[in-house]
């Protein structure tokens, strides 16, 4: 398995703890469109702890739901897209684990399977500078304590792409941990996969729901109030499952709970 | 793209167990509706997992076993050529006799003119997953040879008129009420009083089994490694059926993928040790064979080697696919898939199921006739993480679901509904106007919306709303949100 990508990269100089860091937010299409807390969360969060965030408008989508469903040479352009807009910043930070990984290590491979060399050398630079949100807040900011409050019991899904493709490890949790108020309840067999998959919950449909199923049962069995994770995406589906059972289970972005203080819940 | 694997010869169609009957989500449909089989798997798959994983985490350089393992097929691969000639060379000069089958047909004949030379009308068989993968069973019994699984759970299969459905546990699908059942069916001369422990259970095949050990006169096997170096052929097993069957018969034939060569046997070391932690979660395997060519007054004295292609030159020759060949057969992969945990292996119909198989079968058959297999994955990347020989399983399912797609294309005319949605996604998205306008003509939806939850999507989203809710669009998107904050009236 990959090493942790903190321990392969050294951390850029101007982006360690204490100093103010100009950070882009690649807020996602889907949070754009659908899930536009999870963007306004990272956002403040971002800013409560002493940073300048930018959220370059040119921005649309990394192009995963393209690359992962057989249309490589349809995202090319969005890997291009991706690697003008974000070209000038010191970090980009996104609250999508997947997302993150799509860049990290599709994109250079999409800009080689069209030949096209020069993309994939400016992809691999930017794609460096491009951190999921909690990898980003423990390993470039160095923090764990990010001042939340959030007085609820709460449940983590540790996102496949998360934990297998960047190796955040125990980063959201240890982040949790800190959150005053609130109670963080163990998810049994956490790490198994949700059964969102992408296209994979509509072409499959069926196994889909039956990993959800089990999915579900788990974040029942916990008794929690909120299910969280680090990618809304996954969060849909298993909010969509929860919503459909009637179960009274929220799914929460991790982004939100860290953003939530006392004064502003 | 690199397109040099098109035209290359795949497994021919009508031979073999390679292609299903229907596509993986309707096969699929039908394994998810039987509970039994649901329960069995769980059960079968969390326990070898959970072995797995202790005897893995005792060892403090796993992980550069795993990258040597890497190392070692790759560097096979890549002079297959010269390996190959080298262990047919070896084995001729210690007496064995070697044949090259192009695919599933050719050596279907072969063997079957081998057998019949023999004299023999029965054959016992041991690692029969490459045999299976020709149909070599079918060709056997059209030529009148009988032929015995002698595998505990390759007979189970067999007595059960079954199919295999994992790697390592063919039988997997089955508990031990129903395996009972088949034995006290097929079995004959079995106590009727047969109870289903585990002991009664093995007794009865052991006794059916030994029988046929000393009686047949030819044995038929797959192969773990082949060293080229030596001429050495290795099978590993957990029963010692297999040693039974090596040792017993005159003429022993041995059925080998091209890609089992290995250049050297000091690489079995690797292996050796990756193997049985990966696959049964022990420390060491129980019966390890090895032969090299022919051993005068000792064991078979008429020894074949058939080296089969049967596609994977094809694969060999996809640069981002032909790591699929590296597998060892570990089974791993299968143990850690949440989707082959729901539906077990016959599912993936071909003999090679799971996350493995979703990358091999297409390859050896060509992406056309298994077009299905590379999606039936969520992409969780769990069975990346144990590959012993690390083959990054998600990379080339997701480089297969491309060769799918853009094959379709060229054979097209029209585009596929979902291409040109595709198509049309990443036009919207390539330009932040157009992005921004189809965000706000999405939420016309909302008017359907109860408390920010759609019940219900026209197709294709209505697969997405048969089980699960879909969120309504918020009153604002982040963009305008940002905007609005900003104050940038733009």
């Amino acid at each position: 398995m990959r090493r942790p990508e903190n321990q392969r990269r050294p951390l850029p100089a101007a982006a360690r703890a204490a100093d103010a860091v100009r950070i882009a937010l690649f807020v996602t299409c889907l949070a754009d469109t659908l899930f536009p807390e999870a963007g306004k969360a990272t956002v403040r969060l971002l800013e409560r702890l002493g940073h300048q965030v930018d959220f370059p408008q040119a921005q649309t989508c990394c192009g995963q739901m393209h690359v992962n469903t057989g249309y490589v040479r349809h995202a090319r352009q969005l890997v291009k897209r991706y690697s003008d807009v974000f070209a000038g910043y010191e970090a980009i930070v996104v609250p999508s684990g997947s997302c993150t990984a799509s860049v990290r290590h599709q994109h250079a491979l999409v800009a080689r399977r069209c030949g096209d060399e020069a993309l994939a050398a400016r992809a691999t630079a930017v794609a460096a500078r491009t951190w999921e949100l909690s990898q980003f807040l423990t390993a470039v900011l160095e923090v764990e304590d990010v001042g939340a409050y959030y007085p609820h019991q709460v449940t983590y899904h540790p996102t496949c792409h998360s934990l297998r493709m960047l190796a955040v490890g125990d980063a959201p949790l240890r982040l949790l941990r800190r959150v005053r108020g609130l109670d963080l309840v163990e998810l049994p067999d956490a790490e198994s996969c949700c059964g969102f998959g992408g296209t994979f919950a509509l072409k499959n449909a069926d196994v889909s729901t039956a990993m959800l199923s089990d999915k579900m049962r788990n974040v029942l069995a916990t008794g929690a109030e909120v299910c969280t994770a680090g990618d809304s995406s996954c969060l849909m589906h298993i909010g969509g499952g929860l919503s459909r059972l009637r179960a009274g289970v929220r799914t929460v972005h991790l982004a939100e709970i860290l953003a939530a203080t006392q004064e502003s819940p | 793209m690199n397109r040099a694997f098109l035209g290359m010869p795949t497994a021919p169609r009508g031979t073999g167990h390679l292609r299903g009957s229907e596509p993986f989500p309707a096969a699929a449909r039908s394994a998810l509706a039987d509970s039994q089989l649901r329960h069995n798997l769980a059960n079968a798959t969390a326990t070898i997992r959970a072995k797995r994983e202790a005897v893995v985490a005792e060892l403090p350089d796993w992980e550069d076993l795993r990258t040597a393992g890497q190392a070692i097929k790759d560097g096979a691969l890549n002079r297959l050529d010269s390996y190959l000639v080298q262990l047919e060379g070896q084995v001729t000069a210690r007496g064995g006799v070697v044949h090259w089958a192009r695919d599933a047909d050719e050596a279907n004949r072969l063997i079957a003119d081998l057998v019949r030379q023999s004299g023999a009308a029965e054959v016992v068989k041991v690692k029969s997953i490459v045999t299976d993968e020709i149909g070599l069973n079918d060709a056997l019994a059209a030529a009148g040879i009988t032929a015995h699984e002698t595998d505990l759970a390759e007979l189970i299969v067999q007595l059960g008129h079954d199919r295999p459905s994992h790697i390592l546990v063919p039988a997997i699908h089955r508990n031990r009420a129903e395996i009972r059942k088949i034995f006290l069916r097929e079995m004959a001369g079995v106590d009727p009083d047969l109870s289903d422990s585990p002991a009664a259970l093995t007794a009865a095949a052991r006794g059916y089994l030994r029988r046929r050990f000393l009686s047949a006169r030819v044995g038929i096997s797959g192969v773990n490694f082949a060293v080229a170096e030596t001429g050495t052929l290795c099978v590993v097993e957990s029963e010692g059926n297999g040693r039974m069957c090596l040792t017993l018969p005159e003429t022993l034939i041995t059925v080998m993928g091209i890609e089992k060569v290995i250049p050297s046997w000091r690489d079995l070391e690797v292996f050796l040790q990756l193997l049985p932690r990966s696959s049964t979660g022990e420390r060491m395997n129980p019966y390890t064979s090895m032969w090299t060519g022919v051993t005068p007054g000792d064991g078979p004295q008429h020894v074949h080697l058939v080296l089969l292609d049967n596609g994977r030159t094809a694969a060999l020759a996809d640069e981002t696919g032909r790591q699929a060949l590296h597998c060892i057969r570990c089974s791993a992969c299968l143990n850690v898939c949440p989707v082959y945990e729901r539906v077990g292996g016959h599912a993936y119909g071909s003999v090679y199921p799971g996350p493995i198989g979703a990358i091999l079968s297409p390859q050896l058959t060509g992406v056309e006739d298994n077009a299905s297999l590379p999606y039936a994955s969520s992409l969780c990347g769990a069975c990346y993480q144990v590959c012993p020989v690390k083959i990054d399983i998600p990379s080339v399912l997701v480089h297969l679901r491309a060769r799918h797609v853009e094959q379709v294309a060229a054979d097209r005319r029209m585009p596929t509904a979902e291409a040109v949605t595709m198509a049309a996604a990443a036009w919207v998205m390539a330009s932040p106007r157009r992005w921004a306008a189809a965000q706000r003509a999405s939420r016309m939806g909302r008017l359907a919306g109860r408390e920010g939850r759609l019940r219900s999507l026209p197709p294709p989203l209505s697969a997405w709303t048969v089980s699960r809710d879909a969120p309504a669009p918020p009153a604002q998107t982040f963009r305008q949100w940002w905007k609005a904050r900003s104050g940038d009236t733009s």
